[in-house]
């Protein structure tokens, strides 16, 4: 609260540069004591718990399944939990685009079965695997195209072009593969699902290196701006001579693009090829996402929150079955989880 | 006075839209390195005359000429390039960016080395904060810090954030849509003083505004709208606020 009163107060007098950073005391008491103060303002405030909801969920069932269980902090353990990961990072990350201009694709784990299924059909034409990697990824990439014009140009809500899309791109998934399978044999894609640096797994690497870029494409870069400019206030955007639709189709394209490189991850990891709906991948991005404080309505949020959320959910699941929970309860948990998480965000400012 | 160099001159504007006639054959001019004043009863026209000449629309018939040369701006954009920068009643900032964001709102400045890079290009922060601190206390703006969010600023602060970038580029003609209308007391004062200071400085002012006394203070010339006609123009010197409401009323005629 005290933080809040500097800023709004008055400010200092013409001349002097204005360079008094927010959020530091104004008053000249003693260090701790005024680092306390602040501390104990930014507690009671709930927009810090709705940004680091997923921090601090995270700790928190850290520290709960390590005392229930001593081996969920083996090495072991939390190389196969950042392995598990992986794939829902990067699709997070996708999501976490899509949400910042203030939308939502539905579509983001039915394109990454489609771009599974299209990687599974260049595999039993028998091309190589960096082909079918890159048709995966066009793949993804068409889908977000597709739903980025609709959005963009179409002025259809985001909730009714991607719920379609959704269903348009799982049924074209079972129409390509024929509702069967593909195994896929592949020494490099072995490598990836369980070769590594130390317990950090490629597939990790692979998702450490897409947050990375997305934090610096999305807060370094002129585009990333307009970005968050879309979406917390579509007509100021206009009005600064931003193209809204552009960014609408670039930012879908962005997640189709993610979602076929998890469709490459998927395939790797499962060694196969399959037209199945994935549907828990679609519900844990956007938990991931609430959960890492980015704002629905969008122009809030970062990166590093949704990874923090993809880990949460996955520690989740990963904790619930060490403790012999039955994973019908899994689905339970993460639907509370991220409701807890959205409720926290009222309290924002 | 000032000398009459004219910089912005509209000649018989007219805009429909549907059976509705917004503008009816509206002519009137600008001087430069004044503040000229439009004002008009609600639906009067005084907006849509505002949105012709910044670029949002496109007048059916007339047009504009802008430092002695006919202009037709196509988009807010090039109403932008061309040196005319507006202040809308809306505000137009992102709540949830920061001030130095807001203000250099898709004019960001990169680093040199990456400024090709088109929309990847690498924003040099640095810069633009010192920048921004540097266009907010110029114009004696009473902001806190640059890397505040808007969010967390007041109306009148809101308000100066907005006419600051306005007249931050090297603008030529800063246009108000009612900068004060839903500020207090204090801050309308400080926001009018905001106001003087551009025109001191050079730029050209035209002021959409409903506070009488407020254009009898600030104001240099007057044109009054009435049922989407331009009735008169007045300078301030030569006129009272009687004569300005009886003219907007229809009371008398022009």
């Amino acid at each position: 609260m005290s933080a809040d009163q500097e800023v709004s107060g008055t400010a200092p007098p013409p001349g002097t540069a204005p360079g008094t950073a927010p959020g530091t005391a104004p008053g000249t008491a003693p260090g701790t004591r005024a680092t306390a103060a602040v501390l104990g303002g930014v507690l009671r405030d709930g927009g810090f718990w709705a940004d680091w909801a997923a921090a601090v969920g995270l700790v928190v069932l850290v520290v709960i399944f390590q005392a229930a269980n001593p081996t969920f902090l083996s090495s072991g353990n939390i190389r196969s939990m950042l392995v598990a990961s992986a794939i829902l990072v990067v699709l997070s990350v996708g999501q976490t685009f899509v949400v910042l201009t203030g939308g939502i694709d539905l579509s983001v784990a039915s394109s990454m079965t489609f771009g599974a299924v299209l990687f599974g059909f260049g595999i039993s034409s028998g091309w190589g695997v960096v082909t079918c990697g890159v048709l995966a990824v066009l793949g993804g990439a068409l889908v977000g195209v597709v739903n980025g014009v609709l959005v963009g140009n179409g002025r259809i809500t985001d909730f009714v072009v991607t719920l379609g899309s959704l269903s348009a791109a799982s049924g074209l998934a079972l129409v390509i593969a024929d509702g069967k399978p593909v195994t896929v044999v592949n020494v490099a894609l072995l490598r990836l699902s369980t070769g590594g640096i130390g317990i950090i797994g490629w597939s990790v690497v692979v998702a450490a290196v897409v947050a990375v870029l997305a934090h610096l494409v999305l807060f370094r870069t002129r585009w990333g701006t307009h970005v968050f400019a879309a979406g917390g206030s579509a007509e100021a955007a206009t009005a600064t001579g931003i193209s809204v639709p552009a960014i609408k189709i670039a930012v879908y394209t962005v997640c189709g693009v993610l979602a076929g490189l998890a469709a490459i991850l998927l395939v790797a990891r499962v060694g196969a090829a399959e037209p199945a709906a994935n549907t828990s991948f679609l519900l844990n991005s956007v938990a991931a996402v609430v959960l890492g404080g980015v704002s629905l309505v969008g122009g809030r949020g970062s990166v590093l929150g949704p990874v923090l959320g993809a880990l949460l959910l996955t520690a989740l699941s990963n904790g619930l079955t060490l403790l012999g929970v039955s994973p019908f309860y899994q689905p339970v948990a993460v639907g509370t989880v991220v409701v807890l998480a959205a409720l926290l965000t009222r309290f924002r400012r | 006075m000032t000398q009459p160099d004219v910089l912005l001159e509209a000649s018989g504007v007219s805009l429909a839209f549907g059976s509705v006639q917004a503008l009816r054959e509206v002519s009137l001019t600008l001087r430069a390195g004044e503040i000229t004043a439009l004002v008009g009863d609600n639906g009067a026209g005084k907006s849509t005359l505002v949105r012709c000449i910044c670029g949002i629309h496109r007048p059916d018939q007339g047009g504009f000429t802008f430092q002695g040369r006919p202009v037709a701006f196509g988009s807010p954009q090039e109403a932008r390039d061309a040196g005319i920068e507006t202040v809308h009643q809306n505000l137009a900032l992102v709540e949830d960016l920061t001030v130095w964001q807001n203000l250099f709102l898709n004019r960001e400045i990169a680093w040199g080395w990456a400024g090709r890079l088109g929309p990847l290009a690498v924003l040099n922060r640095k810069a633009m904060k010192a920048r921004a601190s540097g266009m907010v206390s110029e114009l004696a703006v009473n902001v806190p810090a640059v890397t505040s969010r808007v969010r967390r600023l007041s109306g009148g602060q809101r308000q100066a954030v907005a006419i600051c970038r306005a007249a931050g580029f090297s603008s030529t003609l800063v246009i108000m849509d009612e900068p004060t209308a839903a500020l207090g007391v204090q801050e309308t004062g400080r926001v009018e003083r905001l106001i003087t200071r551009l025109r001191d400085d050079g730029h050209a002012v035209l002021l959409v505004s409903h506070n009488f006394d407020q254009v009898m203070r600030l104001a240099d010339q007057v044109w009054v709208m009435r049922a989407g006609r331009c009735v008169a123009g007045r300078r301030i010197a030569q006129t009272t606020g009687e004569e300005i409401v009886a003219l907007i009323t229809g009371a008398q005629a022009a």
